[in-house]
């Protein structure tokens, strides 16, 4: 972001870049009822400024343990994530992180990711991906997050007038399928939104999209159209997730869908590559893939303004 | 009977076609590059040992769709072994990348047949 050439001081032009990135987080993005939404970069520090309403972060697939070319040093990485956090001027009532904590279930692997980002000092709301749920029973994350949850992890809970609902998307996977949710969880779900308002605000997040992305790397959900379906009497749902370690949006009717940065190390292209393996690039440009996000609830929006931040650039 | 007739056959009426392509050895690979299996398709003689081995920069299992074999995880560079001993076709797949799917197929060795 350069701002040098209007010939005004610094206070005066930093004031005015905050005044429109600011407006562009809460007015521009959101006023897009129908297609897709651009995410903008560089305007943690603006919107937080504002903190108008529910502010929560989101992180993602960190991926602890993991440490090949792609990124050797994810730990680094994430501390990166947290410290961009930390050093908001106005600190978020909590964080979803919507799985992939560790790279391999290894208890090693579980207590770097709770070193790291309990320094963060918010309420952290998990969900597990494939990668958490691979020792047996899954236990580990289970005795970590799990408490309180039902089935293999969901659960649901209220905070600023938003209803937020962790799903389980990661287990009892069929050869040749994508992600699951099972007939339990989903019964369980249409259960949980009974009695909810339809001017309630509703926000999903599960590791592995809920709607398909990319069916041939497995991108998707097979049944996440049944839960979206219970969802339809809902003004604004939104449907945060993580997976494919990129930025992906999109609004159809009254649901927003967005999944988020990994900070540990990107993933390609829907169909870019031969696979969506991690993507090694330029170590300069690194951070600029990985990231936290940013989200915010003003009520009387229909749409809750996400802003999704890299680690650099 | 599906999998007995299959083995019948291959076994039989297929033998002498396919035999250069049916791996001699005991112990047989299948690579995983690209969250691929390769080949995805492999045919062994019954008794033979197949061994996967990871090379990709991601965790991946092998896992019997009807549940007879399951690895455990396979960081880069790991692998993990099955014997066949009973003539079939096992269709398998990554737990964790279930788009990711593989077929053995297991003939009767000479003498005995569809019938083990």
């Amino acid at each position: 972001m350069t701002s040098s050439n209007d010939g005004q001081g610094d206070g005066t032009t930093r004031r005015k870049v905050l005044e429109c990135m600011t407006w562009a987080g809460t007015g521009l993005l959101w006023t897009v009822s129908g297609g897709v939404p651009r995410s903008l970069g560089l305007v943690d520090q603006a919107m937080a400024a504002e903190a108008p309403g529910l502010t929560f972060m989101q992180i993602s697939d960190s991926h602890m343990g993991f440490d090949k070319p792609a990124n050797p040093n994810t730990k680094g990485t994430l501390e990166e994530a947290i410290g961009r956090i930390k050093a908001l001027p106005a600190q978020p009532s909590f964080m979803i992180h919507t799985g992939d904590i560790t790279h391999l279930s290894k208890v090693a692997e579980f207590d770097d990711a709770e070193k790291i980002i309990s320094q963060s000092k918010l309420d952290v709301h998990y969900v597990p991906g494939e990668h958490d749920i691979i020792d047996e029973e899954a236990k580990l994350y289970r005795e970590r997050y799990g408490r309180g949850s039902k089935g293999d992890g969901w659960y649901s809970f209220d905070a600023g007038g938003v209803h937020f609902v962790g799903l389980v998307n990661v287990k009892n996977l069929k050869a040749g399928g994508m992600g699951s949710l099972g007939e339990d969880q989903l019964k369980w779900l249409a259960d949980d939104l009974k009695g909810k308002t339809a001017s309630t605000p509703v926000v999903l997040f599960a590791h592995i999209p809920l709607w398909v992305v990319y069916e041939t790397w497995g991108w998707g959900t097979e049944d996440g159209a049944r839960a979206l379906e219970m969802l339809k009497g809902f003004g604004s749902v939104t449907v945060l997730n993580g997976h494919i370690h990129q930025v992906m949006q999109k609004v159809e009717g009254n649901v927003a869908f967005h999944t988020a940065r990994s900070t540990a190390f990107p993933q390609p292209a829907p169909g870019s590559a031969p696979s969506p393996g991690p993507m090694k690039v330029a170590d300069d440009k690194l951070r600029s893939l990985l990231g936290i996000r940013n989200v915010t609830f003003k009520r009387g929006d229909q749409r809750l303004a996400v802003i999704d931040t890299p680690l650099q650039g | 009977m599906r999998i007995e007739l299959m083995a019948f056959v291959t076994g039989a009426a297929l033998a002498c076609v396919i035999a250069p392509s049916v791996a001699q050895n005991n112990v047989v690979p299948v690579t995983i590059d690209n969250f691929v299996f390769e080949p995805g398709r492999l045919t062994v003689k019954a008794g033979t040992t197949v061994t996967w081995t990871n090379r990709d920069d991601i965790p991946h299992t092998v896992a019997a769709k009807e549940r007879l074999f399951k690895s455990k995880v396979m960081d880069t560079d790991e692998s993990y072994s099955f014997t066949f001993s009973t003539p079939g076709e096992y269709t398998y797949f990554c737990s964790l990348h279930p788009h990711m799917t593989g077929t053995i197929v297991v003939e009767g060795t000479a003498g005995s047949g569809a019938s083990q």
